[in-house]
């Protein structure tokens, strides 16, 4: 048949270069850091730094969905504070058991996902706007529901174990971190939801006029980055043993740069699972590497901007070049 | 072929403060490919949108296969069996072939959600040996040329197992062998009894593939009438109610001997310009003829800077010009329109007035910084008076405008910039019959008054028409240079089709 013959890998080739970009330059860093430092390349460390990369990982998840459509959530870093919060008052407060606090805190960064995701595709506010609102809006809340007081976990030991217990010293937040990383993409590559949500940020027009419920699938995917960040807080939360009413602004845009670096488009239609978990890594190896190397934490944070810039740079003189 | 597959009869459409259709009708029979014709504003795709379901209709009935129907939505028409494809092509650049054909369609596996992409690409498969089309459903949409995007919402409209299928200026982005193409894919369906609305503004083509036309004009129906039948000024002169393609040459106006004021020597550019020299004299149109992608677009944007020239010399009013930048070209009195006007020429959300000042923003600006408006009202006033555009006021925001009011608004922001050099880039694309006249008069005032134009077309009776001396290119290189008295259809398109080596030395 002449169908068969047709083969032209073209589309997988182009989209494979950014994620071995990206891949490139987080081996090299690791590379660099080990060379520079002894300190780096160890158990303890590298353990650290999975860690550390767990929380903005999950939020960095969730944004993927949303910033594949073309939109923006920059609410998920005061959500997941929020959805920390209202764990503690279900667990702490209520007295009611573990999982219910984590049903809560799920629920809670779900529901403030619908409401943005209603405000952007019902009521046609721009995902900007919206979502900054949404910031301010549970920014204040977790300060209104927690008497603006850390809520903590003493009674309920177990609640600590969820992100800090260990398997072979690993902590549970790492595996959290890499099973909610496969879910993602799964649902973004495999299924219905994943499918409208590339076509919504490729050309939302034309997929209304296909007769997809636009609407309906935008809110879900608003939804589901809720409730990443969402199951963030909890991780927080447990890792903290304690809800911080006050911690979470800034988070979003560490999660944002994360995507990005990663190689997903702001401009929508393209990005990947695997790249926000790299993208997501390489901002952590870069902190801890240049924590270890000696480098003062204000000059970490220029750097780190740095590579945000240098990251999207890289991709548009990649676009160009085809 | 007899069969009546759609009849729409009395279909009247009223719009806050317009009746946009006016008791019109139209018929379509199984294997016909059927014209429908008009200027911008005649109605063709309200009716066309009351068809699609994008509009729904006051009054009038819609028979669809010998019964009454209501088409509620666009949804309701894919069912049945109507499909369109827009001039603007909707398809999802970021997804596949055939993600895209079966959008909102998708095949689902066994758990609930979860797709079945397998069954998606063997359907497009299936779906492309009937159309004869040799592509890989997995292919990104990005990486098709316009032609080969086209021939997908083909395939995705067919998916819905259409009996009607409208397409809205399907060639007004294809070359010439694409249109082949296109045209050998129309008759396929034609022969599979599949009823086609074309809508087009290219009379020549309609001549080629149509077997009936149906006119309209200010929102009536004029008449239907049999290809075969009609002459092409007789379907003009439908459209219009009058006569407007003078078959004479306009006169060449005094001054062409004068002195040269732009020449290009040795200009290449990668190999989309090869050695091109060419000059051009006061008060002169110098028409560039040529097949898509021959090389003339690619001239004037390196002659205006826009893209860096390999090697070559520009020569400005007898001096060597150095322009390696838009702002150098502008600075000799170079202006570029191109064919693309609202992304390369306007700020389609602002108003007249603005998109007239903004190249000249300098000569309105007072020692102290401050703009001065007055100066720019009365600048844009005049520029709406003499160049006639049809605008309620210069503060009407220039996307409300139709399309041959916009290309004279670029004219306007290119004359306050006192361009004596206008390079045009297909000035009547997208500019409905009627209009087209008017951008032709004023092209003539233009040289008239001393300005000097390169005109860009790929119309050849606009190149006729309109031009004092004919520059042919064919792959980069100028193949032909035609007096407008040598100049026929005939001796344009063997310049434009030769290829390099049969160059006469």
């Amino acid at each position: 048949m002449k169908l068969a013959e047709v083969r032209k890998p073209v589309a997988i080739k182009t989209g494979a270069a950014q994620k071995l970009l990206a891949f490139a330059s987080l081996i090299l860093l690791v590379v660099f850091f080990s060379l520079s430092s002894p300190n780096f390349f160890r158990f303890d460390n590298l353990i650290g730094i999975m860690l550390s990369t767990a929380v903005i990982g999950v939020l960095a998840l969730g944004s993927t969905f949303v910033i594949i459509t073309g939109g923006i959530d920059l609410s998920v870093g005061t959500v997941m504070t929020f959805a920390s919060v209202m764990t503690g008052v279900v667990i702490t407060f209520w007295g009611l058991p573990i999982p219910l606090g984590i049903a809560g805190g799920i629920l809670t960064g779900a529901l403030c996902g619908f409401i943005s995701g209603w405000l952007v595709a019902k009521m046609n506010i721009p995902p900007f706007i919206a979502t900054l609102g949404m910031m301010m809006v549970t920014k204040g809340l977790s300060l209104v529901v927690s008497g603006t007081k850390p809520i903590y976990f003493n009674d309920t030991p177990a609640f600590a174990k969820l992100a800090m217990g260990t398997v072979l010293k690993v902590p549970y937040a790492v595996f959290i971190f890499f099973g909610l990383a496969v879910i993602a993409s799964i649902v973004l590559s495999k299924t219905i939801i994943g499918r409208y949500n590339f076509a919504l940020g490729s050309n939302e027009e034309a997929t209304r006029l296909s007769g997809v419920n636009v609407t309906f699938w935008k809110i879900i995917i608003y939804v589901i980055t809720g409730a990443f960040a969402g199951i963030a807080g909890i991780m927080m939360a447990s890792r903290l043993n304690s809800a911080q009413p006050a911690l979470g602004s800034g988070y979003e845009l560490e999660a944002i740069a994360a995507v990005v670096i990663g190689g997903t488009s702001l401009s929508g239609g393209q990005g990947s699972i695997l790249g926000t978990v790299i993208g997501a890594l390489i901002m952590s190896v870069l902190t801890n590497g240049l924590r270890i190397l000696s480098v003062p934490q204000e000059w970490q944070v220029v750097i780190v901007g740095i590579v945000v810039i240098g990251a999207v740079y890289a991709d548009i003189l990649r676009r160009r070049k085809k | 072929m007899s069969q009546i597959l759609v009849s729409m009869d009395g279909i009247s459409k009223q719009f806050p403060g317009v009746l946009a259709l006016d008791q019109c009708r139209f018929e379509l029979q199984a294997g016909e490919v059927h014209a429908l014709v008009g200027e911008n504003g005649a109605g063709k795709s309200t009716m066309m949108k009351i068809l699609t379901g994008v509009y729904t209709k006051d009054e009038g009935r819609i028979v669809y296969k010998g019964k009454e129907v209501e088409i509620a939505n666009t949804k309701a028409a894919q069912s049945m069996g109507i499909g369109i494809i827009h001039q603007e092509l909707q398809l999802m650049p970021d997804l596949t072939v055939a993600q895209n054909i079966f959008i909102g369609r998708e095949p689902r596996a066994a758990l609930p959600l979860f797709l079945n992409d397998k069954e998606l690409n063997e359907r497009t498969k299936i779906l492309f040996r009937q159309m004869n089309l040799n592509l890989d459903p997995r292919t990104l949409v990005s990486e098709l040329t316009v032609a080969k995007q086209q021939m997908v919402e083909i395939a995705k409209a067919l998916s819905y197992k259409s009996g009607v299928l409208i397409m809205d200026e399907p060639t007004a982005a294809l070359t010439n062998a694409e249109i082949d193409e296109l045209f050998r894919m129309i008759g396929q369906l034609k022969e599979q009894g599949v009823g086609i609305v074309y809508i087009s503004h290219r009379m020549e083509e309609l001549k080629r593939i149509t077997d009936r036309i149906t006119v309209m004009r200010d929102g009536c129906y004029v008449d239907t009438v049999r290809t075969d039948a009609v002459s092409v000024d007789e379907i003009i002169a439908m459209m219009v109610g009058r006569q407007i393609y003078s078959v004479s040459k306009p006169s060449i106006s005094a001054g062409t001997k004068q002195a040269k004021v732009l020449e290009v020597r040795g200009l290449n550019r990668g190999s989309a310009v090869k050695d091109v020299s060419f000059h051009l004299n006061k008060g002169e149109i110098v028409g560039f003829a040529g097949l898509m992608g021959a090389g003339r677009t690619e001239v004037a944007r390196a002659i205006f800077g826009a893209d860096r020239i390999d090697s070559g010399e520009i020569i400005v009013n007898g001096r060597k010009a150095s322009i390696k930048a838009p702002k150098d070209a502008v600075r000799y009195g170079i202006g570029y329109l191109s064919e693309d006007r609202k992304r390369y020429g306007l700020l389609v959300d602002m108003d007249v007035k603005t998109n007239i000042s903004i190249a000249s923003y300098r000569s309105f600006r007072s020692s102290a910084g401050w703009m001065k408006q007055a100066g720019m009202e009365r600048n844009a006033e005049a520029y709406v008076e003499s160049l006639k555009i049809k605008t309620p006021s210069i503060d009407q925001r220039v996307k409300f405008l139709s399309g041959g009011n916009q290309q004279k608004v670029v004219i306007g922001k290119w004359l306050t910039r006192d361009c004596q050099i206008l390079m045009i880039d297909e000035p009547t694309r997208g500019i409905d019959v009627g209009a087209k006249s008017e951008i032709y008069k004023l092209l003539d005032e233009l040289v008239r008054q001393g300005k000097s134009i390169i005109m860009i077309s790929s119309e050849l009776p606009e190149i006729l028409r309109m031009s004092h001396r004919i520059v042919v290119m064919c792959e980069g290189r100028i193949t032909g240079e035609l007096s407008s008295e040598e100049a026929t259809q005939e001796s344009i398109m063997k310049y434009a089709t030769m290829r390099a080596g049969e160059i006469a030395k």
